[in-house]
């Protein structure tokens, strides 16, 4: 099988989940999943798993229900035209808003960000409604961003340094309740010097695909949220993590936005 | 290589010059400044091949459209032109094209390096100024230009999904650009994958389309329909947008496994020297296309059965003993079709990847591949990116080893095989490495 197509209402778990399993549901991988947004879905199966955390993952298609019990929502990054349709069937389906409002975590990336907010820009630039679940606003900047970014979270989260990819024209503006996740120190971000935004339990970010992959810390907060405190992992596990975000956080040359 | 080259024409099969359409050279006839500009390129391409950079044939084609920047369009004019374009499988297409119309025996122009953007096209020409025919890979992005230019006789169309997105055009953008090119292709027939959607979309507004029923492994680029945006649906039959009327065409030719059945309902067996499914479908367009040209499909087959490695791709090189066989996987689709290929497990892999421009600066999408199938045989990993490799597979549970580079797994190899998957500039560092033995 390829990176999917997911088998109906599929499930990833190995290990038999107990009714305390971590559910972790990927809202439309068929749509919105054009950057390796599986990656962040692995990652946080895998530092759940490492920490003895029964992990139960929920794939849900476009023509499925978004189903409101989970404990981590991910919504990855979409071309426009995808973009558009999962707006359309979320705000139709409802069920991603519910758990919102019930203190789900929601980790939203890119196209997945912007859907969030209230309103987002479609193939022609033109307005296009968004979920308004976090109080945001995006629309087609002039250029697009494209490529290696850094960013420092806001201290009160406790994360280190972002190191990712972005890729988008969108710029994004933060209304009151919402703050940002990070400040740029490379790159474009939300096009004002912020980087995506945060409320409650709920993050979205610029920083497209698997941005959890080079971010554990991040990886970390979420699983925090949805699950409460977590040890530290093996050195063993970490190592490869962390010699690849070393790499990257020393490939790019901080301030060169 | 194997010593197939039909690029340039420099060896025109003899027999061909007597059967030439065109009476008088196509060279003789072009404008001054463009024979001038021809001239120039091809000294230029000359001296770039003596100074050891490449095989010359772009720098030839930049300098000649510098002078003459119609160059494109003249050398084109009275030739029966096909142009090849695709995410996958352009360069092996366009080889398996160039040989199926060799049973014509007439002079066929090739950019069959995989030069695919305008100066590479033109320097094809150029190289071959008599061949009547020419079959041009094109990159994805330049096809509206270079149909305008070359008023092709047949576009080939392949499969569209995601590739270098850092830098190529989102592809339903690239496939609406196709479409409004193709709507105003006069005298043009369209050879296009009816079971990719966003080739069936592009095609579909052109006057003149043979559709064939190529297959797509790669489903998660056209969930979406690309007519109205909802959600598409797949069974045996094809696919279908569940709320508009789009649906996968009927189609002239199909490939059903490895057999394919000819547009006048005849079967045959699709056996070739290049392997997988992937190559069995570049296969069938390539002899759609030939019929257009008159060349029956049981010949054709023939022609097809002779190619056995591409630009360095499938080849097989010695190395201390050991064979390696090198295969290009430069997107997710394109992995797929490369662990269709590999040997039975325990035979090991090696994968290599870079970030270079050429090969898309963003690692992400090598979380779109599976690497689960991976799991049963050695995998060496190396590559400027090595670490990004080296997370996915762990994220995969596959056990991996870091190595420095080729000959770092081949003396760790015990067995007589090593396959090994690369992308773009990883391949031709391999390619460089290992002496263009490749």
């Amino acid at each position: 099988m390829a990176a999917g197509p997911p088998p109906a209402g599929g499930t990833h778990a190995r290990n038999s989940p107990g009714p305390s399993a971590l559910r972790l549901v990927w809202v439309y991988p068929d749509l919105l999943s054009t950057y390796g947004d599986r990656g962040n879905l692995l990652v946080l199966e895998r530092r759940a798993r490492l920490r003895g955390i029964d992990v139960e993952s929920v794939l849900v298609n476009a023509d499925q229900p978004v189903p409101r019990q989970g404990d981590v929502y991910l919504m990855g990054g979409g071309e426009d035209l995808p973009q558009i349709l999962a707006a359309r069937r979320l705000r139709a389906d409802g069920g991603l808003a519910a758990a919102a409002e019930g203190g789900a975590v929601v980790f939203a990336v890119c196209a997945g960000y912007q859907l969030l907010g209230t309103e987002f820009g479609g193939e022609e630039g033109q307005p296009v409604p968004g979920l308004e679940i976090l109080n945001i606003r995006s629309g087609r900047g002039q250029r697009r961003g494209v490529g290696e970014i850094l960013a420092d979270v806001s201290p009160a989260l406790g994360v280190p340094r972002l190191t990712g990819f972005e890729n988008h024209q969108g710029v994004t503006e933060l209304g009151p309740g919402v703050a940002a996740l990070a400040k740029v120190v490379t790159g474009v971000g939300n096009g004002d010097g912020t980087e995506g935004a945060r409320a409650g339990r709920m993050i979205g970010t610029y920083l497209h695909g698997p941005v959890l992959v080079r971010n554990p810390g991040l990886a970390d907060l979420l699983l925090t949220w949805a699950a409460g405190p977590l040890p530290a992992l093996r050195a063993d596990d970490e190592e490869w993590t962390q010699r690849l975000r070393e790499q990257r956080l020393a490939a790019v040359p901080a301030g060169s936005a | 290589m194997t010593g197939h080259r039909p690029a340039g024409g420099r060896h025109a099969a003899a027999p061909g010059r007597a059967g030439r359409r065109i009476a008088s050279s196509p060279m003789s006839k072009l404008p001054l400044r463009a024979r001038l500009a021809t001239t120039i390129g091809g000294a230029a391409g000359r001296m770039s091949r003596l100074a050891g950079r490449g095989d010359g044939s772009v720098i030839g084609g930049v300098i000649g459209l510098r002078v003459e920047p119609d160059l494109l369009a003249l050398l084109a004019a009275g030739r029966r032109v096909v142009l090849v374009t695709g995410t996958n499988g352009k360069t092996t297409t366009t080889r398996l094209i160039t040989a199926a119309l060799g049973v014509l025996g007439q002079e066929i122009a090739s950019n069959a390096f995989g030069a695919n953007m305008e100066a590479g096209l033109t320097a094809a020409l150029g190289q071959a100024p008599d061949a009547p025919l020419a079959v041009l890979e094109t990159d994805e992005k330049y096809l509206p230009t270079v149909l305008a230019a070359t008023r092709a006789r047949v576009v080939a169309l392949l499969n569209l999904s995601r590739d270098q997105m850092d830098r190529a055009a989102e592809i339903w953008m690239v496939a609406r650009r196709w479409r409004e090119a193709l709507a105003s292709a006069t005298n043009c027939t369209v050879v296009a994958n009816a079971d990719d959607p966003l080739i069936a979309w592009a095609a579909a507004a052109a006057p003149d389309v043979i559709w064939v029923a190529a297959g797509q492994r790669w489903h998660e680029d056209s969930w979406c329909c690309p007519q109205c945006g909802s959600h598409l649906s797949r069974d045996e039959l094809g696919w279908r947008c569940g709320e508009c009327e789009f649906t996968r065409p009927p189609a002239k030719w199909v490939l059903d496994g490895s057999s394919v059945i000819d547009s006048a309902g005849r079967v045959h067996e699709v056996s070739l020297s290049l392997p997988g499914q992937a190559n069995r479908s570049n296969a069938v367009i390539a002899l759609a296309v030939s019929e257009v040209f008159g060349v029956e499909p049981a010949q054709a087959l023939a022609k097809l059965r002779d190619v056995a490695s591409v630009a360095g791709r499938y080849t097989q090189v010695e190395r201390h003993g050991r064979q390696v066989r090198l295969l290009l996987a430069k997107n997710p689709a394109g992995w797929l079709e490369a662990f269709d290929v590999l040997d039975e497990p325990p035979v090991p892999v090696l994968l290599s990847v870079n970030a270079r421009e050429p090969d898309g600066r963003d690692t992400s999408w090598l979380w779109d591949v599976d690497y689960r199938v991976l799991r049963g045989r050695p995998v060496f990993v190396t590559g400027e990116r090595r670490l990004d490799l080296a997370v996915r597979l762990e994220a995969d549970q596959v056990p991996f080893e870091l190595v420095e580079g080729v000959d770092d797994a081949v003396d760790q190899v015990s067995g007589g095989r090593l396959d090994v998957i690369a992308n773009y500039t990883a391949f031709q560092q391999i390619r460089v490495f290992l002496g263009r033995a490749a």
